[in-house]
């Protein structure tokens, strides 16, 4: 285990100007470790999947990313500044669940941003400025193919259509990275698959930073250029409490392509049973 | 099949639904039938036809000595007592109630205090209001503010609150300010529910309205009933009571009618009463 620690010092020191830096940082509740000693270098353009038990503190960690929650200690970098102390335009996010309006149609979810922009007072527009805001929106429609539903509401799409719907949200305000906790994790596999091409498709187009918490590790070995895992580094048998996760093993994969995802077994302790 | 997953269709569900009324009117008849064959003149159960004579004549007849058609002066004299009434109750609950659920300062400050107020039993208050505000319509008004606010308020709080958070960070990653976060994603998101609120607030306003005229009154719904209980006018006070069910009846549907239509997207999932 202190090998894979070493390692990622290593890696920190050679790559080149970090659009994030996570400096020591560790996150505790009550007193409870969760996240300890997180140090971490991303170059913008990245697609970090990040995997773990769970319970490890992934989400924790890019909640901190987002500023929705704060580092205990350490800091964490966002183009050589302190992450700002709350959520900005900057750092979009796709949740698993919630993350569209249900009192919006899906042309008024993706219009929101534009409206916030154009009324300070009323975060509304009318006339021919929602008519401009809503053409401006057609062609992000078809890319996720929510086209024909665009006067429908939330509850009336699948879920699928929800997350496509959540993630075209996420870019309208063209942000530089990209957060998603689990953003697949409901979903059927067959839509899944559609999903993961659509999300490669933009990240190629966007060249934004992504950070993406996953359970599925062939999800995040296809996904991702490079891959976080976060995992206990000390036990204490008697206090399973006692220590928080840090990251273990950071593998970048873009060489990697064509071979065999590593078993999750090797990286992570996975409770035995079924995969969720 | 069993009876859980048995269905009635729609014809049958109205029938239903008219038999405990039916039965209802059938007993009260055949009750009222025996005592009269006692007393021919009996005022506990006075016959059907007795009671509508009296309920028309206070709806249709000019009252001999003020000219008022009773009945109507009676509702309407209530419905404004009782719409004032909830309407500033709506109007402290969304403001408060937004306030407190949604801007953990406000909440800190006044969340304990509501709490508090909302457990004053507010037919205490009511002398305390005749004094201070005579024995006009503003102390009535005032007891059904006091009786459904706090208690509205709260509901409001609670429903600012159950909006997922993962929401409202979203919202705060779309560049909205606090303000048009509560104009794009909280109120329109607690509406649905400040309707559900009025709608239960409406049973204790009505009570408070009630309560109200009954002590210290001149005209309205339970002015009359109250007043007309010194004759044990029985035939003037049970249609009196089935004419307030139905204006209660009557608004509670014209209110899930409203919030089912201007809030749609509410509605879209499970049936709802």
């Amino acid at each position: 285990m202190s090998a894979a620690v070493q390692r990622v010092t290593d890696d920190a020191a050679s790559v080149p100007p970090a659009q994030i830096a996570v400096r020591n940082v560790a996150k505790r509740y009550d007193g409870t470790p969760i996240l300890e000693r997180v140090n971490l270098d991303v170059t913008s353009g990245s697609f970090c999947t990040i995997v773990g038990a769970s319970g490890c503190g992934k989400s924790t960690f890019l909640r901190m990313l987002l500023s929705q929650e704060t580092p205990s200690s350490g800091a964490i970098l966002l183009d050589g500044k302190p992450l700002p102390a709350e959520p900005t335009t900057e750092r979009g996010i796709v949740f698993q669940r919630y993350s569209v309006f249900p009192h919006l149609s899906v042309e008024d979810n993706l219009t929101l941003a534009d409206e916030f922009a154009g009324s300070r007072l009323t975060g509304r527009l009318f006339g021919t400025a929602r008519k401009i805001a809503r053409e401006s929106q057609t062609e992000l429609l078809e890319t996720i193919g929510l086209a024909a539903a665009r006067k429908r509401y939330p509850d009336q799409l699948s879920g699928g259509m929800q997350q496509r719907l959540a993630i075209a949200q996420a870019l309208v305000m063209k942000p530089k990275i990209l957060l998603m906790d689990e953003p697949f994790g409901a979903l059927d596999p067959g839509i899944r698959a559609d999903m993961q091409e659509l999300l490669i498709r933009i990240w190629k187009e966007t060249k934004m930073t992504i950070f993406m918490v996953t359970h599925d590790i062939h999800e995040a070995f296809r996904l991702g250029t490079r891959m976080l895992v976060f995992d206990k580094v000390r036990h204490d048998p008697e206090h399973p409490e006692a220590y928080g996760a840090t990251i273990t093993y950071d593998l970048p994969l873009d060489h990697k392509r064509g071979e065999p995802p590593p078993k999750a077994s090797e990286l992570f302790p996975v409770p035995s049973g079924p995969p969720k | 099949m069993r009876i859980i997953n048995r269905r009635p269709s729609r014809p049958t569900a109205l029938l239903l639904a008219l038999v405990p009324f039916v039965a209802t009117v059938i007993l009260y008849a055949v009750a009222s039938h025996y005592r009269r064959l006692d007393n021919p003149s009996d005022k506990l159960l006075p016959s059907l036809s007795r009671m509508g004579d009296a309920f028309g004549r206070l709806a249709f007849e000019p009252d001999r000595r003020s000219g008022d058609y009773l009945l109507w002066t009676d509702t309407s004299d209530s419905l404004i007592r009782l719409g004032s009434g909830v309407g500033i109750s709506v109007l402290i609950a969304l403001v408060f109630g937004v306030g407190i659920g949604f801007i953990p300062h406000i909440r800190a400050a006044l969340a304990p205090y509501v709490a508090s107020i909302s457990l004053i039993p507010p037919i205490t208050i009511l002398p305390i209001l005749f004094i201070t505000f005579g024995l006009g319509e503003a102390a009535k008004i005032a007891l059904i503010v006091v009786g459904t606010a706090p208690v509205m308020t709260r509901s409001t709080a609670q429903a600012v609150m159950e909006i997922p958070t993962e929401m409202i960070i979203k919202a705060q990653t779309l560049g909205a300010s606090v303000w048009q976060m509560l104009t794009r994603v909280v109120l329109p998101q607690i509406l649905p529910k400040l309707v559900t609120a009025i709608r239960l607030g409406l049973v204790p306003a009505w009570i408070f309205l009630i309560s109200a005229e009954a002590i210290a009154s001149t005209s309205g719904l339970g002015y009359r009933i109250f007043l007309v209980r010194r004759y044990l006018a029985m035939d003037i006070i049970l249609p009196y009571v089935a004419w307030i069910t139905l204006l209660a009846y009557v608004i509670d549907r014209l209110l899930y009618w409203f919030s089912r239509r201007a809030f749609r997207w509410a509605y879209l999932k499970g049936e709802t009463l």
